[in-house]
């Protein structure tokens, strides 16, 4: 080292994405009890395309592939986008995602921690914008399938699209509560008879619900050890919980609740671990309230009154464009140049 | 304790590494072979040397008087002759060289003569000189001559007389060791600073990773007759530093590019109040101070050592190392530079500690990767600035927005550094940018300067032109008076019209060049 200091933390940037990794592992095995091993095909899938096309868009800009490989980004990036699209998605759903998400979001804006947009999300919004009908056939829940793809099944269906003898799709896949609240609601049905249909379980779905109880714990995990820090979290969600009540009190026969919307579709999992990419969202802590709570307010906003079923991905992506107006706008006082009070 | 305790922003918990050199109370290091003083210890103007190669010089006798107003005066630490006068290298880390007085001690060790103050009846002006001609200067690594900071000033501007007992850096133990043994004296030094100041409450601030120096510190000041605070504050890096030391007892913030007194506090460090007592109480000037030897180092311990003893005499002292030396540091890991040589290096009155590194200890840094903001270095900052910005623009060179976000506010404390998952080196960028931009400004200094000058001559040539065209047009109107008698009145007044329009272009023309002369 030229110049103190000469101590530091015993952290790294590996530490940190692995530490994200673990806080997702209970709701991945969550994941694997309700709807079957099939997320554990596409994880892989995405993982191992990742970490591909990482090393390549590494060694073509003649950097050492090894400590990138290493710090661990394209992983978590490769889980959060297997987990954002369903787990039975063709294969090459989940290749061409992920090529969007860590070749074009990221490497071609400089590589880790130049990305203006979260490479997961924007791997997300190519696949719902252009593959729309293979992004709707979600796994259906054990408790209404009765049944689910074994894991080699699974990557039979994954791999060549082919179910095993007397398996339909029908079966096995389904519509996800948000996306069945949108559908119903089209057909004159309100809220309460439609939240009497299986699919919604107790809060936010049959199985997601659980689901996203675990993000939630993942996400407390991840607050504990500084990995993260409230602020964004807590402004996602309370902004999607105000602005989703307000609805509700308004109109409770066409607005779903608010512990609805907190518990199903990507508002755990986008709470804690996507909006809370460091190198794409504010930085400032007014900065991440603001990020935050537009995240919330967009996310309720497209998902009630937008063109798709759930918001997360395209509130995050359109939040971060604002980001380098919040930063710059939400510059905390520096020590020295605030009023001073006694 | 009633007093409310404030918290800073930010701060780190590095490993402390403090108890190795706590084990053992301090050892009076010896006379070592040869003297070393550096005429420049402190900020400000060097000392100028007032003795001879050859001369013999006394113990406590000054060597170098203080020239100008912000510089004190430096003294021989012990007997002997002085043998050179000349560049030596000091503790930098570039290894840079500079004036020092060389004394082969005689080993009598023979004080001049000690006459202590008798402050109280002392003109406050002389009091100050006299401090000054003590040598004393902040012990707690800034090295500020003292006696300018015990000017109360008119109005008078400190209430708050603040002793630092902080020492938050990991692995120094000198402040710690000092309070635990010399309790009494550093308040004595204290009772000097509070007359001096006419402050109204003296207050001690002491992180609570030092309990036996708290419990000294209390117990001495039962024995006090004027009223003193021991406060125990959390231990946090930095929170000795002042600025987050005087955040913690008082919740004031110091305005940013001012100073404490601007709140009201004078803050000094313990062991300037014992140097103050010594001089003042004792006639004893500051030669010598107490300097944490740890690290890899035989048996870490504290020592009272001479000014100007060769820093690896002093190391020497701890015993072997255990294991290979791989550098010094002088200063606690977190602010301390690192010495180029330790080669007979002499220790300075803001040499606190002497770190020993081993690659065990100090290990290289990993490779630096990319800065995934994750703003950890924002949350540990105590200036609260945001440093994954400022390190954006130290780094793209954009120096003006680094200034907007106040990297002149940067304390350069490592805390940024410390927590970086990135193993990026920030300090050193905001250093690197800070440098530019004062060179920027110097060179702007230079330019504006240079210019002032070409406008100045380039007026002085112009105002010369002008008093010659004056005096040739005078001549002029002079002659035709004679000419006219000769010549045709028409003919003159068509070489008076001529003239007129030369002076007239003339004229211009020089107004071009003026206007002109500021865009070169």
């Amino acid at each position: 080292m030229l110049s103190s200091p000469y101590i530091s933390e015993k952290t790294s940037v590996s530490i940190i994405m692995l530490k994200v990794m673990l806080a997702l592992v209970p709701a991945i095995a969550a994941y694997v009890w309700y709807f079957g091993p099939a997320i554990l095909i596409s994880l892989t899938i995405a993982s191992v395309t990742a970490l591909g096309l990482e090393t390549i868009a590494v060694k073509l800009r003649g950097l050492p592939a090894k400590p990138f490989l290493m710090d661990g980004s394209a992983l978590v990036t490769a889980w959060l986008l297997a987990l954002s699209i369903p787990s039975i998605a063709p294969w090459w759903l989940i290749v061409v995602g992920t090529f969007f998400a860590i070749v074009v979001a990221k490497h071609l804006y400089g590589g880790l921690g130049n990305n203006l947009f979260n490479p997961a999300m924007v791997g997300y919004a190519v696949l719902i914008i252009s593959f729309p009908v293979q992004m709707t056939h979600w796994a259906a829940p054990y408790s209404l399938a009765g049944e689910h793809l074994g894991l080699l099944d699974a990557f039979n269906y994954i791999v060549s699209g082919v179910l095993p003898d007397g398996w339909k799709l029908d079966a096995i896949s389904t519509a996800t509560p948000l996306d069945t609240i949108r559908t119903q609601l089209q057909l004159h049905r309100t809220v309460t008879e439609i939240s009497q249909m299986p699919i919604f379980g107790s809060i936010g779905g049959q199985g997601s619900e659980i689901i996203a109880l675990l993000f939630l714990a993942g996400g407390v995990y991840l607050w504990l050890t500084r990995i993260i820090t409230w602020h964004i979290p807590v402004a996602f969600l309370g902004a999607l919980t105000l602005i989703s009540g307000l609805f509700y009190l308004y109109n409770p026969g066409q607005y779903a609740s608010p512990w609805f919307h907190l518990a199903t579709g990507g508002a755990m999992l986008g709470a804690f671990f996507i909006a809370t990419d460091p190198v794409s969202g504010a930085t400032t802590p007014k900065g991440k309230l603001i990020f935050g709570a537009g995240i919330g307010a967009l996310t309720y906003l497209i998902r009630a009154l937008g063109g798709y079923p759930d918001g997360v991905a395209f509130a995050v992506l359109l939040m971060n464009i604002t980001v380098p107006l919040i930063d710059a706008y939400t510059q905390p006082p520096v020590y020295g140049h605030k009023g001073n009070k006694k | 304790m009633s007093r409310q305790i404030y918290s800073f922003h930010g701060g780190v918990h590095p490993e402390e590494n403090k108890q190795i050199s706590t084990q053992h109370p301090i050892a009076i290091a010896p006379v070592p072979s040869r003297i070393i003083v550096p005429v420049h210890q402190h900020i400000g103007q060097p000392a100028k040397p007032c003795v001879a190669v050859g001369d013999q010089v006394l113990k406590g006798q000054i060597i170098a008087e203080a020239e100008g107003y912000i510089s004190v005066a430096a003294h021989a630490p012990t007997s002997g002759v002085v043998t050179a006068i000349a560049p030596h290298p000091v503790p930098h880390p570039s290894g840079l060289s500079d004036i020092c007085i060389h004394i082969t001690p005689d080993g009598q060790d023979l004080w001049t003569e000690r006459k202590p103050i008798d402050y109280r009846n002392l003109n406050a002006s002389a009091l100050r000189n006299r401090l000054r001609d003590m040598g004393i200067a902040g012990l707690g690594g800034a090295v500020f001559p003292t006696f300018i900071k015990l000017n109360p000033g008119v109005p008078q501007k400190v209430q708050t007389l603040l002793l630092n007992g902080g020492e938050c850096e990991p692995w120094i133990t000198c402040d710690d060791m000092t309070m635990r043994e010399h309790a009494a004296e550093i308040l004595q030094g204290a009772a000097i600073m509070r007359f001096m100041l006419r402050a109204e409450s003296v207050l001690v601030g002491i992180e609570d990773n030092k309990p036996q120096a708290i419990a000294a510190m209390q117990q001495a000041a039962t024995q006090c007759d004027f009223p003193i605070e021991i406060i125990t504050i959390p231990t946090l890096y930095p929170g000795g530093g002042a600025k987050q030391m005087i955040k913690t007892v008082t919740g004031q913030e110091v305005p940013s590019g001012g100073r404490s007194t601007d709140v009201g506090v004078a803050t000094f460090n313990i062991g300037t109040a014992l140097a103050i007592h010594r001089a003042v109480n004792h006639g004893e000037p500051l030669i010598s101070r107490v300097v944490t030897v740890t690290g890899n180092v035989g048996q870490a311990q504290n020592f009272e050592a001479l000014i100007g003893t060769p820093i690896n005499e002093l190391v020497a002292l701890t015993g072997n190392s255990v294991d290979p030396v791989t550098g010094y540091l002088m200063g606690g890991p977190m602010m301390g530079i690192e010495l180029a040589q330790i080669i007979d290096v002499p220790m300075v009155k803001a040499t606190n500690c002497i770190l020993v590194k081993s690659a065990k200890l100090f290990p290289p840094p990993p490779p630096a990767m990319p800065c995934i903001r994750c703003t950890r270095c924002a949350d540990a900052c105590p200036a609260d600035l945001q440093p994954q910005e400022l390190f954006w623009f130290a780094r793209s060179k954009d120096f003006d927005r680094a200034q907007k976000y106040r990297l002149f506010d940067c304390i350069e404390c490592g805390c940024c550094s410390y927590v970086c998952p990135s193993h990026i080196p920030l300090v050193q960028y905001y250093r690197y940018a800070k440098s530019e931009i004062s060179a920027k400004q110097k060179d702007q200094e230079a330019a504006d300067h240079a210019r002032e000058r070409h406008e100045t001559r380039i007026a002085r040539i112009e105002r010369e032109k002008q008093e010659r065209a004056d005096k040739l047009a005078q001549k002029a109107a002079s002659k035709p008076a004679a000419e006219s008698a000769t010549d045709d009145p028409a003919a003159a007044a068509k070489k008076a019209a001529i003239q007129a329009a030369i002076e007239r272009a003339k004229a211009a023309k020089a107004e071009s060049d003026v206007t002109a002369a500021p865009t070169e």
